[in-house]
């Protein structure tokens, strides 16, 4: 295994990146929101539906068995990637958003009960804030969250002073989508099964872009979008502890999950089937196989070494920026995965994602779904580049000269 | 001229970096607090009607993108002193501009400086926040009257 991304041959993997927009070749700078997608992944999802697509778990002619078999192959080699060697654990969802639901619902709300606590902290995306304000609601356990200090990084004194005997589950973004910061995930579980609680992991911007491992962190829970990592869209994981699902109530009913049905009760499939109601995303499953297998081909060391190389000459480049202001813990000094978060003197960040997108350079503006985060910051709104394994350091420079010219733009403005 | 030039005018930067009409009316019962949840642009509008039924008075606070701001500024200019009838009759003719579906009258103004924005669907929603905030107010305002009235 190469410890060095072939980025130009990655390239040629990507078809959208032989886009242009607005008559340039286009600058994709925004993959912590989606990633695009390489043939593979769309040559394994044309090839499901063309050659294998039938309903999975029902039909008992041939198309119906290899499309099940294609489907449970996926899920072994979806756990295999995040480390766990027992698929049961590997729950196919939408996206992140709906296994950390999983959770609260399936979980927390059969557990929790008022006094309790669950363990969040500042730098948390809305998709793992709201799920666990509706389940306090609902059980009248409270929310605490661990304050950052002021580089961006979480404040492990106050988990320490924060994390007692009321809390049941601790639930923290891996990496943070706005800041970058790598959280010591592995610590916060051991820490919090000492104390008792639960941990979930959200892997949304890490399991994408460094090796994850459940055991090596010795989570209970983590969950994931395919999307993010080279996969389609309307797949995504969750894994869980066996154990722990035995006891977790699924979500949703309906077909497939069930083992008996009466006219007043059932009882629940085996895992992982219990939380599959209804048709899966069996061609989701089978594009985040194939993005899975194009990720291993590379080695997740190796993309992880990229990104953070991408994130260390960002920092040095964009630092060249007048008036620009950068987010989040420094790298190389502080870990720090592929994202930056900046804003460039008073430009509004829509405002300055326009100008940069005249330029074919695409970055996210906005709250980023953090705005907890972004009263922390103290600013209504960042804009932010995320890289992957096909970004160019090349294109930090454009990055970085649209951003001079966007400054040139406003000037007037900004100086009026 | 260049799109983005076509969208970013010297009259809207200038409302940008000189909003007019920013504040409170203090005393006003029918204040609007609107925000677009996707990009966190706000507005918190309040106004004034004389008893003749003009807007004697209108201002707004608020934070957010260049055209969402500018666009504030511009409306309190053009509605001020206006029936309120003839106020949402504006706010209509100035969104179906955007729709592409009207064109501005020549009294129209500095509102013609938001005709860019037509090119850039997207930023369409920055531009409409401060006249939905307009056409709300002054349904509280007017008991509803004003709604739906030819100005």
């Amino acid at each position: 295994m190469s410890m060095e991304l072939d980025v130009r041959r990655i390239r040629e993997d990507f078809p959208i990146l032989r886009r242009q927009v607005n008559g340039r070749p286009l600058v994709y700078l925004d993959s912590a929101a989606t990633s695009q997608k390489p043939e593979a992944v769309l040559a394994a999802v044309d090839r499901y539906y063309r050659e294998t697509n039938a309903n999975v778990h029902r039909a008992i002619h041939t198309l119906g068995e290899q499309a099940t078999e294609a489907y449970e192959r996926a899920r072994a080699r979806v756990a295999r990637f995040v480390g766990a060697g027992d698929p049961r654990g590997l729950i196919f969802v939408r996206n992140t958003t709906e296994a950390i639901n999983l959770v609260a619902w399936g979980w927390a709300r059969q557990n929790l009960k008022p006094g309790d606590e669950i363990l969040l902290t500042e730098m948390e995306h809305h998709s793992n804030i709201v799920p666990w304000q509706l389940v306090a609601r609902e059980t009248g356990a409270s929310l605490v969250y661990v304050r950052l200090t002021p580089d961006g990084e979480l404040d492990w004194a106050d988990f320490k002073a924060k994390l007692g005997r009321r809390t049941r589950i601790v639930a923290v973004a891996h990496v943070s989508n706005v800041l970058g910061t790598v959280n010591p995930v592995d610590a916060i579980c051991s820490e919090a099964h000492r104390a008792g609680a639960v941990v979930l992991v959200d892997g949304a911007q890490s399991v994408p872009h460094m090796p994850v491992d459940v055991g090596a962190i010795g989570c209970d829970f983590l969950a994931f979008s395919g999307h993010k990592m080279l996969g389609p869209m309307g797949i995504g994981a969750l894994w869980g502890r066996p154990e722990i699902l035995e006891g977790t109530e699924p979500l949703f009913g309906g077909g497939e999950m069930i083992a008996e049905v009466f006219p007043d009760h059932s009882t629940w499939n085996e895992l992982p089937w219990k939380f599959e109601a209804g048709t899966p995303n069996v061609a989701g499953a089978i594009g985040l196989e194939a993005a899975v297998e194009y990720l291993e081909g590379l080695g997740m060391e190796a993309v992880a070494a990229h990104e953070r190389e991408l994130s260390r000459y960002a920092y040095e480049r964009l630092e060249r920026v007048e008036g620009l202001r950068i987010y989040g813990p420094r790298p190389p000094e502080k870990s720090h995965a592929g994202v930056v978060t900046f804003n460039l003197l008073s430009v509004h960040p829509h405002d300055l994602s326009m100008i940069l997108d005249q330029r074919a350079v695409a970055v996210r503006a906005g709250h980023h779904c953090a705005q907890p985060l972004m009263r922390w910051l103290d600013v209504p709104s960042t804009a932010r580049a995320s890289f992957y394994v096909y970004t160019l350091p090349e294109e930090i420079d454009i990055l970085a000269e649209a951003l001079e010219e966007a400054r040139e733009y406003f000037s007037h403005v900004l100086l009026g | 001229m260049s799109s983005l030039d076509e969208l970013y005018r010297a009259v809207l930067l200038d409302h940008y970096t000189r909003p007019r009409n920013r504040g409170v009316v203090e005393g006003d019962g029918s204040a609007v607090d609107l925000r677009n949840p996707s990009c966190g642009d706000t507005i918190h509008l309040t106004l004034r009607l004389d008893e003749a039924g003009r807007i004697a008075e209108v201002r707004f606070l608020g934070q957010g993108c260049s055209i969402s701001q500018a666009s504030a500024s511009i409306m309190t200019e053009a509605v001020k002193g206006k029936p309120a009838a003839e106020a949402v009759a504006l706010a209509e003719r100035f969104k179906a501009m955007l729709r592409g579906e009207a064109e501005l009258a020549p009294e129209d103004g500095d509102l013609a400086a938001l005709e860019g924005v037509r090119q850039f669907p997207v930023r369409v929603k920055c531009a409409t926040l401060a006249w939905n905030a307009l056409e709300k107010a002054l349904a509280t305002a007017t008991g509803g009257r004003a709604e739906g009235a030819e100005g």
